[in-house]
């Protein structure tokens, strides 16, 4: 029975998705909202996909990564060159934009997935500076000065792939391969004691990531008029980090909750980008020394609805602590 | 010839790094912790080498010792104020707050005096060219390797000939054990911090009269090639810190001189994946076994 449980809640989850994607829709169509505001929401959807594939990354699977930035840059190139050079339709590029962030994230994950802690996230930071310095050293996709892209990024598209994103991130998190995957956040030596092919999952995680990463990189790209290597520098995969953290490590709403606040602080703040920054950073600074856990810890905000069950995607002994 | 001339350029930048690297591999070494606000303090000290220079009129080598100063006050500052709270955290919590304090110096910088660079005086130092087996050697990137090696050599001083470099040793290898001996280990960690800013302060100006540009967010990517040559001899070590950058300056001279140079900063973090891939611990560390 409790199958049918959960593919109830399943369904209304999906329902409750599909009326606000609709209501949303509507008020484009209905031109109810200008054009400001369209843009703003289809920011606030690009950064949910990116907040979600770095919470697989760094929230369940515990490999801090810091390189975020360059899953996001290869998608966006990738996907430009699809649609501009090769002149085939949108979805293709959306696909083959995050099928090669993947195989980025599998190139990268292979062998630097053996490091751990401190030196994974420096790996994976040397990664995105390598990233952003190949495209800014390649001629054919514009080096410094950028590659024109089509406007095509529409608000269908990107309801479509952060539903995709969550779905099987989601999913993924509650399988078997998610249960390994935090078990090897908890504690890495004792998953590998356990039997758990500690590799293989870690890559998993980091290539479904990149795979998202790559998709919301496509939607990013298609979003701009021009794609240039210094959007994605290390601030960038920065701005990503934050979300995750002050969503919650361990966390899923909490990390889409963070995406769209922090995206509407960031558009408001758009004219002052040092106020930006400092208020950045000292939220990141002040949420570390006394919330190190997160808006949400591991919490999901589902389960504040269904007291008494226990969450999904998190410690089951009650532990609430970070522990990646 | 081209090819020496490229060396001592190599070897000039190299020494920044390895002073910028001490910094990072001391406070590595002790608290286990990546000071990515270390690149910052560099970019302080740099700022206090040209007003020192330029504003109060004062000679290169006080301005350096003025600088050395503001900036261990300012490292030690950084570490009482956001680091010391956090001794018991998580490594995560401790790196991404390391970050965000990096992101507070450098826009707060920025948001007090604007984002303008600056050009350091070109007549600070005398300037001779050398010649030597054909290659013209610029008399300031001799002071530069000069006033590096010293700095070196009184860090060696400290720590292995004073009591408080000896308290250092003692707490990067056992903190517990340290303070059961009764070396009071938060004032350690402090001087940690204090010598190692002091050192990235030095760097700074002598950066500023080798490449005469300087701007807020100058530190950020000397900051992490500095942590690459730290890692490539092995993070703790001092003497790895040191080899390393020189090994990581002349590898990006050497980068330029095949004409590559735009592929430069990448040379450093290729290095930095091929290092961490083949020799974890570095090139004059250790391997250690991981136990439960």
């Amino acid at each position: 029975m409790a199958i049918f449980k959960q593919a109830k809640h399943f369904w209304t989850y999906i329902v409750l998705s599909l009326v606000i994607f609709g209501v949303i829709q509507f008020m484009i169509t209905g031109q109810m909202l200008n054009l400001f505001y369209v843009n703003t929401l289809i920011f606030i959807a690009i950064n949910i996909i990116l907040a979600v594939s770095l919470h697989l990354i760094i929230g369940i699977t515990g490999q801090f990564s810091i390189g975020h930035a360059g899953f996001l840059a290869v998608g966006a190139y990738a996907s430009g060159i699809i649609t501009m050079k090769l002149e085939l339709p949108f979805a293709a590029a959306l696909l083959i934009g995050g099928l090669v962030a993947a195989l980025a994230g599998f190139i990268i994950g292979f062998p630097s997935l053996r490091l751990r802690g401190d030196y994974l996230a420096i790996a994976t930071l040397g990664f995105g500076e390598i990233v952003r310095i190949v495209f800014l050293n390649l001629d054919y996709v514009g080096g410094a000065s950028g590659m024109q892209v089509n406007h095509l990024t529409t608000w269908p598209w990107v309801f479509g792939c952060i539903l995709i994103a969550i779905l099987v991130i989601v999913n993924f998190t509650n399988s078997t391969h998610g249960r390994a995957c935090i078990s090897i956040r908890e504690d890495e030596t004792a998953a590998d004691a356990m039997g758990i092919n500690t590799t293989y999952y870690k890559v998993a995680a980091f290539v479904i990531g990149a795979f998202f990463a790559g998709i919301a990189g496509g939607l990013y790209a298609h979003n701009f008029y021009i794609i240039q290597p210094s959007n994605f520098g290390f601030l960038k995969s920065f701005d990503i980090l934050i979300f995750v953290v002050l969503g919650g490590l361990g966390s899923l709403s909490g990390s889409v909750i963070a995406a769209v606040l922090l995206t509407v602080v960031s558009t408001f703040l758009q004219d002052y980008p040092e106020t930006r920054m400092i208020i950045y950073s000292i939220v990141l600074i002040v949420v570390m020394l006394y919330r190190p856990q997160g808006l949400m810890g591991t919490k999901e905000i589902t389960s504040i609805f269904s007291k008494g069950k226990r969450s999904k995607g998190g410690a089951k002994d009650g532990n609430k602590q970070t522990v990646a | 010839m081209e090819l020496i001339q490229q060396l001592v350029n190599g070897i000039s930048l190299g020494s920044i790094y390895a002073l910028i690297a001490l910094g990072y591999t001391m406070v590595y070494g002790i608290v286990k912790l990546i000071n990515f606000a270390h690149g910052d303090v560099f970019m302080v000290g740099a700022f206090v080498g040209f007003y020192s220079i330029t504003v109060l009129h004062i000679p290169f080598v006080l301005s350096l010792i003025l600088a050395m100063a503001v900036c261990a006050l300012f490292g030690v500052l950084i570490e009482r104020i956001a680091y010391k709270p956090l001794r018991n955290a998580t490594r995560i919590a401790a790196l991404i707050t390391a970050i965000g304090v990096s992101l507070l110096i450098e826009y707060g910088f920025i948001y007090v005096r604007g984002a303008q660079p600056e050009a350091y005086p070109g007549d600070v130092l005398p300037e001779h060219v050398i010649h030597l087996f054909g290659a013209k050697i610029n008399s300031q990137s001799l002071l530069i390797l000069g006033v590096s090696v010293v700095l070196m050599i009184i860090l060696q001083f400290i720590v292995h000939k004073t009591k408080i470099g000896k308290a250092m040793r003692a707490v990067s290898f056992d903190a517990e054990a340290a303070q059961l001996m009764g070396i009071n280990v938060d004032r350690t960690i402090s001087s940690t911090f204090a010598i190692g800013s002091a050192l990235a302060g030095a760097a700074g100006v002598i950066f500023g009269v080798y490449y005469i540009k300087i701007e807020p967010l100058m530190g950020v990517i000397p900051g992490l090639k500095a942590f690459v040559a730290a890692v490539l001899g092995g993070i703790g070590i001092l003497p790895g810190a040191m080899v390393g950058g020189l090994l990581l300056g002349v590898i990006e001279s050497l980068v330029s001189a095949f004409g590559y140079s735009l592929w430069r900063d990448g040379a450093a973090f290729v290095v930095l994946i091929l290092i961490l891939i083949f020799l974890p611990s570095g090139l004059f560390g250790k391997y250690r076994r991981e136990k439960v």
